[in-house]
């Protein structure tokens, strides 16, 4: 299991000098830093001439790219060329709240997901069965924009109609209030909400997909002829087989997850790193973009890092890959 | 005569599909003795298997059907009980080996954890540490080498053959009164098969359980059956002594089994399979089922239009459902020289 | 009958025609086919074809896609307004007999904008799909058959792609190479998406070049396109359909929400993405939101649909058990 583990994570870092260094090249070769500077009268020649020499704009690609990474290394991910400012304090605060956000919804998506998923494959073809097969479509075709949308305006007209604040729908919270408040927890709800549901869909469906699936294995009916009861049937043989693969898709799904913060963060303007993703690009922040790349890239690997070891400690046959 | 321990009469189990219904099986009856083993033979789709997985209560519901019949296991009803009741039956009174080791077990569990469900799901209060000396007790009586160690060990890390004496350990823990092996040793090569048949040998002698052996093999029926069911199309269309049936079949299908053998002692220049395929059990042909393929009917209306049934034949116990099994007589088959004996001796 | 009757070794020895010995004398009816012994040869084809039609779900689906996509299609023929009518008199108008689907912020009728917009969308979907599972299908398939060091490079490369947020790098792209545009966005998630495909179709590639037709047909001589292109090329056909199938409704999904968060297709060209976003403004105004997102949905679900039937259809090993 040690050895497993081990493994997974020397594998996962390259992976990360791989990734980062992609995107960097993209976003280098693509953008152009300071072309928004130049063409800005305020900036004498000699400041461009200082910056680029500063951050080293004319080394090759490779040269840039070991600089940016002993400033990440140092904890500056460089300065936003926006603000000046350095971007790390920045990504920290944003990263915070958009993890708040993304947990609770991950969290409450699993474990409904799962519940509706073993109900619906054990009580086949019932009426709760169709209802929950039914939301779980209407969640795959739902864009996530859109959901978040209408439980805006959804929360918005109540309020302009009843005068009655029941979940907020802007904003992280009112001055004054801490991260786990109330008044938080109104404001999150409708994020939360939204991309709970979106994961909720996938969750169930594949739980029952996987539940079906292990129902009908061989192993499944000699358990039966052992004579053991329906119950324990499947709390003990059928529940941890069927969500070995729910770990695979959770993992997966965590980089949608990223992705469809980004887009209730925007809807709901929450100060997310999400929604400092969307604002460097539009102001094309180069260097806060590539921040934002890397620290995604690294929760995305960490957290698939997670998974393999929750995947190779419930199903024993990974663990000699 | 001791009263059987299994006896089932005119048991008839169909499938709803949407191409139609499938009669899997269709009014079945016949008896188990203690302490013998019965060979059901029979072709894939025969009905062989769904016979008895129907009488555990392991055929799913919905699809299937219990048309008709009754399983008396010991005087009870086996397909009248309820969940819970049958539920006490499986696993210690009756137990199942099935075809597919590999498949068979639990890859995430260790062999010896669910060894000792076998035995802990019969017996609750039993304490741990007994359980599991007896499970390392019942994998050294297969031949699982170095048992101790194995215990701990998981499926995927034992092979096939080994897998399959793990399953075997698991149906006698409990000291059955009927095994059920669902063709034990299909699955797996040939010299592993033997090896498993031998294992089969030793805990019958051990156990002295009732075994129903359901194989396409007809050397396997040789070396461990003391009886034989011969099944086609869902219906039993030969019953006998293993000595008899093997020496003096009165069913053309049974001969086309045997003749289909390759024969070692002797130079045949052609084999000799049966024509033609397997019937649908949706579509069934009318009158006997064997009739389109059958050497001996020849196109004779009878074997179209009537349903043979089950007529006694001159040895005890042998019965055969054909209608023109009076022109076999005499006919010897290539085994009618004594082969193996049957049933442990 | 008490003539011995010719035993099975005899008639084996006519052999090897044993087809005809069993077989009704002449004269009588074909006994074989009422036998049932006769299985109707169907093609594999034939049983995809029944097996998608009796979907019911993907029947409903396919009918609402004909219906939708034709909608856009035609669309010059059926909206009923132009696409860029403006009416200042008749601003923000709830839906009525002539707007079904309510007017916009200056006064376009809704429901055109809205059959536009789904042309938009058919067009970037299919183009997305079609492209994405070429470039798939050629990547997969050489990295598959040849698999080493090019095959360890592709799966590299897909497994990289997979660190990022897709919407995250598709926005990147779109904002640094191609913004308004709707081929050019098309063409940046087409070459972005064919990840899924090219694993499939590796798979595929990967676990039958091994069989012994493979080698058969190398023993004989056949050169590597030739046993990729016929023998296991048609192999893939049945997943590369569904996969392509649902990449339409994906696509769909992502176009609408980068057109929505103001980086993908832009005005004037239709989308509904964009449409959506005019509803974030006007919150009171709920045709503005409801009816271009009812579309999506409608869309998606039909695709998905025609997808999991195809998928249904065409996948052996479906173990659905119809009571």
């Amino acid at each position: 299991m040690l050895t497993y583990s081990a493994r997974r994570l020397l594998y996962s870092i390259p992976v990360l000098v791989l990734s980062t260094f992609l995107s960097f090249v993209f976003v280098s070769y693509a953008g152009n830093p300071l072309g928004a500077l130049r063409s800005n009268p305020r900036f004498s020649q000699n400041t461009i001439l200082l910056l680029t020499k500063q951050d080293h704009l004319n080394d090759p690609v490779v040269v840039r790219y070991w600089y940016w990474i002993q400033n990440v290394v140092t904890h500056k991910l460089g300065t936003s060329l926006l603000t000046q400012q350095p971007i790390w304090p920045d990504i920290t605060r944003t990263m915070g709240h958009t993890a708040q956000v993304i947990i609770i919804s991950e969290v409450l998506a699993l474990i409904l997901g799962v519940a509706v998923g073993i109900f619906s494959a054990i009580r086949q073809y019932s009426f709760f069965d169709y209802t929950f097969t039914t939301v779980s479509f209407l969640g795959f075709a739902m864009p996530t924009f859109w959901l978040a949308l209408l439980l805006q305006i959804l929360f918005v007209d109540i309020y302009l109609k009843w005068n009655v604040r029941i979940f907020y729908t802007a904003g992280l919270n009112n001055p004054g209030y801490g991260t786990w408040s109330v008044d938080r927890l109104q404001h999150i709800a409708l994020p939360v909400a939204t991309l709970c549901i979106i994961s909720f869909a996938l969750y169930s469906r594949y739980m029952r997909a996987s539940m079906l699936d292990v129902i009908n294995t061989d192993y499944v009916r000699t358990a039966r002829a052992k004579g053991m009861s329906e119950w324990h049937v499947i709390m003990r043989h059928v529940f941890r087989n069927a969500l070995i693969p729910i770990v695979t898709i959770a993992a997966l799904n965590f980089g949608a997850l990223l992705g469809g913060a980004i887009v209730t963060e925007t809807v709901f303007t929450l100060d997310g790193i999400g929604y400092y993703f969307v604002q460097s690009l539009q102001t094309s922040d180069y260097y806060a973009v590539m921040a934002y790349l890397v620290i995604t890239a690294v929760a995305i690997i960490v957290f698939n890092l997670i998974a393999d070891i929750l995947y190779g400690y419930l199903d024993p046959r990974i663990r000699y890959d | 005569m001791p009263d059987p321990v299994l006896s089932i009469k005119n048991l008839a189990v169909e499938f709803k599909t949407d191409d139609g219904i499938v009669h899997a099986v269709d009014d079945i009856t016949y008896d188990v003795l203690p302490g013998e083993t019965l060979g059901i033979v029979g072709e894939s789709g025969s009905g062989k298997s769904v016979s008895t997985m129907s009488i555990l209560g392991l055929i799913p519901i919905p699809p299937g059907r219990i048309a008709s019949g009754e399983a008396l296991f010991k005087g009870v009803d086996l397909l009248k009980l309820g969940k819970k009741e049958l539920q006490k039956f499986r696993g210690d009174e009756v137990a199942m080996v099935f075809q597919d080791p590999m498949t068979s077990l639990n890859p995430v569990l260790t062999v010896g954890f669910q060894l000792d469900e076998a035995i802990k799901t019969h017996y609750p209060k039993e304490p741990d540490k007994k359980v599991k000396e007896r499970t390392i007790e019942l994998l050294g009586l297969v031949g699982v080498p170095n048992a101790a160690a194995r215990y701990d060990q998981y499926p995927h890390e034992f092979s096939g053959g080994m897998r399959q004496r793990a399953m075997i350990a698991m149906s006698i823990a409990n000291s059955p009164s009927l095994l059920i092996a669902d063709e034990p040793t299909t699955a797996l090569d040939v010299t592993i098969q033997a090896q498993v048949l031998e294992v089969m040998k030793t805990v019958q002698e051990a156990t002295h359980a009732a075994t129903i052996l359901i194989t396409h093999d007809l050397g396997i029926v040789a070396e461990l059956c003391d009886r034989v069911l011969v099944m086609y199309g869902g219906r039993i269309v030969e019953e006998g002594d293993v000595h008899t049936i093997f020496a003096k079949p009165r069913h053309p299908y049974t001969i086309g089994l045997m003749d289909s053998l390759p024969k070692l002692t002797e130079d045949e220049e052609w084999l000799r399979p049966i024509p033609g395929q397997p019937p649908s059990l949706i579509n069934r042909p009318s009158g006997c089922a064997f009739h389109p393929r059958c050497f001996l009917s020849q196109g004779r209306a009878r074997c179209r239009e009537e349903i043979p049934s089950l007529e006694q034949m001159e040895t005890e116990g042998h019965q055969a459902a054909c209608h023109f099994d009076g022109e076999l007589v005499g006919y010897k088959s290539k085994f009618s020289k004594p082969v193996a004996a049957g049933g442990g001796s | 009958m008490t003539e011995p009757v010719p035993m099975g070794p005899q008639i084996a020895s006519v052999e090897p025609s044993l087809q005809s010995a069993p077989s009704a004398p002449p004269g009588l009816t074909d006994t074989t086919v009422e036998a049932g012994l006769e299985f109707k040869v169907r093609s594999q084809w034939d049983y995809a074809r029944r097996r998608f039609f009796r979907h019911r779900l993907a029947m409903a689906g396919l009918i609402g896609l004909i219906i939708l996509f034709g909608a856009g299609i035609f669309a010059n023929y059926i909206a009923p307004y132009s696409y860029s009518e403006i009416d200042l008199n008749n601003i923000l108008a709830p839906p009525s007999l002539h707007h079904l689907f309510g007017t916009d912020e200056i006064g376009r009728d809704y429901l055109s904008r809205v059959i536009y917009g789904i042309r938009t969308s058919e067009e970037v979907g299919v183009f997305v799909a079609v492209l994405s599972t070429f470039i798939g299908l050629v990547l997969g398939a050489i990295a598959g058959f040849y698999g080493g060091w090019i095959d360890n490079l592709l799966m590299r490369f897909t497994d990289l792609v997979l660190t990022l947020p897709f919407l995250a790098i598709l926005l990147t792209a779109a904002a640094l190479l191609g913004q308004g545009n709707q081929w050019r966005v098309s063409f940046i998630l087409a070459v972005l998406f064919w990840t899924g495909t090219a694993r499939v179709v590796r798979g595929i590639f990967l676990s039958l070049r091994e069989k012994e037709y493979v080698e058969a047909a190398k023993a004989a001589g056949a050169g590597d396109l030739r046993i990729m292109f016929r023998h296991i090329l048609p192999n893939t056909l049945g997943p590369i359909v569904v996969s392509g199938t649902l990449a339409v409704a994906t696509a769909i999904l992502i176009e609408a929400a980068l057109a929505f968060l103001g980086f993908g297709i832009r005005p004037p060209t239709p989308s509904l993405g964009v449409l959506i976003q005019g509803g974030q403004t006007n919150p009171q105004q709920w045709w503005l939101t409801i009816f271009p997102g009812i579309t999506i949905v409608l869309i998606v679900l039909c695709v998905n649909f025609v997808g999991d039937g195809l998928r249904d259809a065409l996948d052996p090993t479906q173990r659905r058990v119809r009571a």
